[in-house]
Parts: C-alpha cells; structure tokens; sequence
C-alpha cells in the first residue's frame, strides 16, 4: 500500500486535484443556474415557471451518466469534440443544478405566505420582496441541504472516470490496472474521496444544528 | 440518424431486456438494503455500547464514498481477497452495500421523528422496551420512512447505470452495444434509453410525492 502510494503519488494528486476542481466548477455554476431555475419555478410567470419546472423534472429523473455520455459522445457529432474533463463537468453542472433547483424552490416555499403577503402589502414589488424579505430566509432553510448537494457532486464527479475524464477514480483505475494490487489501490483511493467528503459532512451537522438552535 | 433501424424490435427487446435487469438489480438491492439499513439504524437509535458507535463509523464512511468506487471494488478488489462474486452479483453487492448505509440513515431519521412521549407512554402501559419499540415505535416510524424510501429506490435506478462499467447488461450496457453497431443509432438509442429511465423515476418519484402528502 504504502509502495502504490509513493510511486504514483504525483498522479494520485493531479487525479484529486482534477477531482476538486471539476466538483467547483461544476458547484459554482449549477449554484447559479440551480438558484435561477428555483427561483423561476415558483414565479407567477406560466411560461418561466414551465419551462424552469421541465427542465427540473427532466434531468432529475434521467442518470448522470446518460448525460455525461451525451457530451462526450453525441455532442461532438455537431459541434466541437470535447474531452472527458469537460464533458464530465458539463453533465454534473447539469444534472445538479436540478437539484438545487428542487432544494431552492423548497427553500422559498418553507417561507411562510404571510411574508410575501406583509411585503407586498408594504409597497414593496414582487422583485423586491422575493429579493429583500423571501430569499434572505429561505438561505438559512437551504444551506444544510445545499451542502449536501456538494458532497453528492463531489461523490457524482467520480463519473468522469467512464469518460477517460482524468480525475481521482480514472487514476485510481489505471493504478489498480497497472499494479494489479486492485484492493489496496482502491483503499487508497476511497482514502482520498473522504479526505474531501467527511469533513464536509461532519461541518454540515454542525452548522446544520446551529441553524435549529438559532430559532 | 436512422430512427426506424434503430427502433427496429430487435432492438426495443434489447433495451427492455435490458430494463428489466436494471429493475431486478434495484429492487433484489433495495429489499438486502432494508434489512441491513434496518439493523444499522435500530442500533444506531437503541445506542448500543460500541455496536452503535462501529455501525455510525461504517454508515460515514460508505456513505461518503462514490459508489462507482464501491462497484469497482466489490468486482475488482474482492477477488484478491478470495471474494469472486459474478458480475450481477458484485453489481448488487456494491448497490447494496452503498444503498444500506443511505436506507440505515433514513430509518434512524424516521426513528428518531417519533416523539419521546411515544416511548415513556408505551413503557408506562408496562410494555418492555424492545415491545415499545415493535409495537409502537416503528409502526409510526415506517409511514414517515416510506416516501425517503422511494426516492432513494429512484436514486438507486438511476444508479445502476454506473454498472455498465463492469459490463453488466442493464439499460444503459444494452443502448450502448446498440449504439455502437451504427452511428446512426446513436441520437435514437439516447432518447430511447432517457425516455425509459425517465418514465420509470419520473413515475416512482410522483409516487413518493404522493405517498409523502397522504402520510402529512
């Protein structure tokens, strides 16, 4: 075990670099369209709220996979090919944004009706309120499940190894492959996963019972 | 793109075959994972010296790892330790022991959702404890269970397509080999096998929905 990791430590952590920064991009921007879409589901706009509504039905009941392999594989027939580490990241800013776009919308819904009501009975306009009174609350409802998302995204980035995408689990498999000491490396692999997900894990218990004491 | 080769019925089979195992992996995973979640989760509620503190340990650790990892391992990694378990069965293996370690989270959840009172007055009613937590307990807990439950079973279909790695013949396995005979396949066999995924988790989904408005 110990061999495996001196030998192949510069790939080890080039794979769990590569691992990071994929789950970021990926968090970054499914945050933006994920908080766009939720925020467009409960609008009073019919077309908005359709369209943001099929899109999240869409591609929460469809496997990442299927949407990574649509990138890598589909996509390059029209447009321009792309490797593995941007199809993977493409699919995974996709397919997750559904579902913060699920943990938003509850979010603004755990919001009492009275608030909108008080808002706008203040003068302020929908923009406004939804802006000033709603999001503001509805943040601390969806923190602990929007830390949730990124350690499933961290965990789901692990499809980039079906797509030769170069991250910690295409390194591991090539190691395993190379070494044939199959168990160890996947020890040490599993190793690297959780340096990344349980503290993160045990951060949003934390502040996840924080948020409960405060109200 | 040729629609009507790719949807010829040979194909459709293929793909319905492969459905089908896709189905069988989850539901044969679910029911294993209910039972071992069960045990995992009733310990963790009892607070059992030591078993409860290893059986959390387990939980984290599992839980926090991808279970594309836990599939290679369970195909890979086992047989260097004298585990050859074949390909649908280290498919339910991984699925299994991944699926536990959620379904062993939900049910403590669902545990620990019922009041205290519930047990102080089942005690009271001079019922022994593990008869409180039979009787009373877990009768209550399972409603608030049910709906998780289902949308981890949606997860879990949805999962089983990381299984293709180790060449297992599910939905997504039998729509690539299609696929790979003829380009012109490949856009009809992505719609056919998003189509068939999403009917199946688009419906199940409305059902946990549904089931958790009924049970409120």
């Amino acid at each position: 075990m110990i061999e495996i990791l001196t030998n192949y430590n510069d790939v080890l952590i080039e794979g769990f670099i590569n691992t990071l920064i994929a789950s970021l991009i990926a968090l970054v921007i499914s945050l933006i369209i994920g908080t766009l879409l939720g925020i467009s589901q409960v609008s009073t706009n019919k077309l908005l709220a359709g369209i943001a509504n099929f899109y999240v039905q869409l591609f929460l009941n469809i496997p990442l996979l299927i949407i990574v392999l649509f990138f890598y594989v589909v996509f390059p027939m029209f447009f321009v090919g792309v490797n593995g580490f941007t199809a993977g990241i493409i699919g995974l800013t996709i397919y997750t944004s559904a579902f913060i776009a699920e943990t938003v919308r509850a979010g603004i819904l755990g919001v009492p009706n009275g608030q909108m009501e008080a808002g706008l009975s203040t003068g302020l306009t929908y923009g406004d309120t939804m802006r000033y009174i709603i999001l503001p609350q509805a943040i601390k409802i969806v923190i602990p499940p929007l830390g949730n998302q990124f350690i499933n995204l961290v965990k789901n980035s692990s499809v980039l190894a079906m797509v030769a995408g170069l991250d910690l689990m295409y390194y591991g498999d090539l190691i395993a492959s190379e070494t044939f000491n199959t168990f160890d490396t996947y020890i040490i692999v599993a190793l690297f996963y959780l340096i990344i997900t349980l503290p993160l894990t045990y951060l949003m218990q934390y502040v996840e019972r924080r948020l409960a004491a405060n109200d | 793109m040729d629609f009507t080769g790719a949807y010829s019925w040979v194909n459709i089979r293929f793909l319905l075959d492969g459905l089908l195992v896709t189905l069988e992996i989850a539901a044969i995973s679910i029911i294993l994972s209910f039972i071992i979640g069960a045990i995992l989760g009733l310990v963790r509620y009892m607070k059992v010296p030591v078993l409860s503190f290893l059986a959390g340990a387990i939980v984290d650790i599992i839980r926090n790892l991808p279970l594309l990892l836990i599939i290679f391992f369970t195909y890979f990694a086992l047989p260097q330790i004298g585990i050859r378990l074949s390909i649908f069965w280290s498919a339910v293996a991984a699925m299994t022991i991944f699926e536990s370690a959620m379904l062993s989270e939900i049910i403590r959840g669902g545990l620990n959702s019922i009041p205290v009172g519930q047990m102080e007055a089942g005690r009271s009613t001079g019922l022994t404890y593990a008869q409180t937590i039979w009787y009373i307990i877990i009768p209550q807990a399972l409603r608030a269970m049910v709906p998780p439950i289902v949308s981890q079973f949606v997860a879990l279909v949805k999962d089983t397509s990381l299984a293709t790695i180790i060449t297992l013949p599910e939905l997504t396995h039998n729509a690539r080999i299609v696929y790979g005979q003829d380009t012109n396949f490949v856009i009809p066999m992505f719609i056919a096998m998003g189509f068939l995924y999403w009917v199946v988790c688009y419906t199940l989904s409305k059902l946990s929905k549904r089931l958790e408005t009924s049970n409120a």
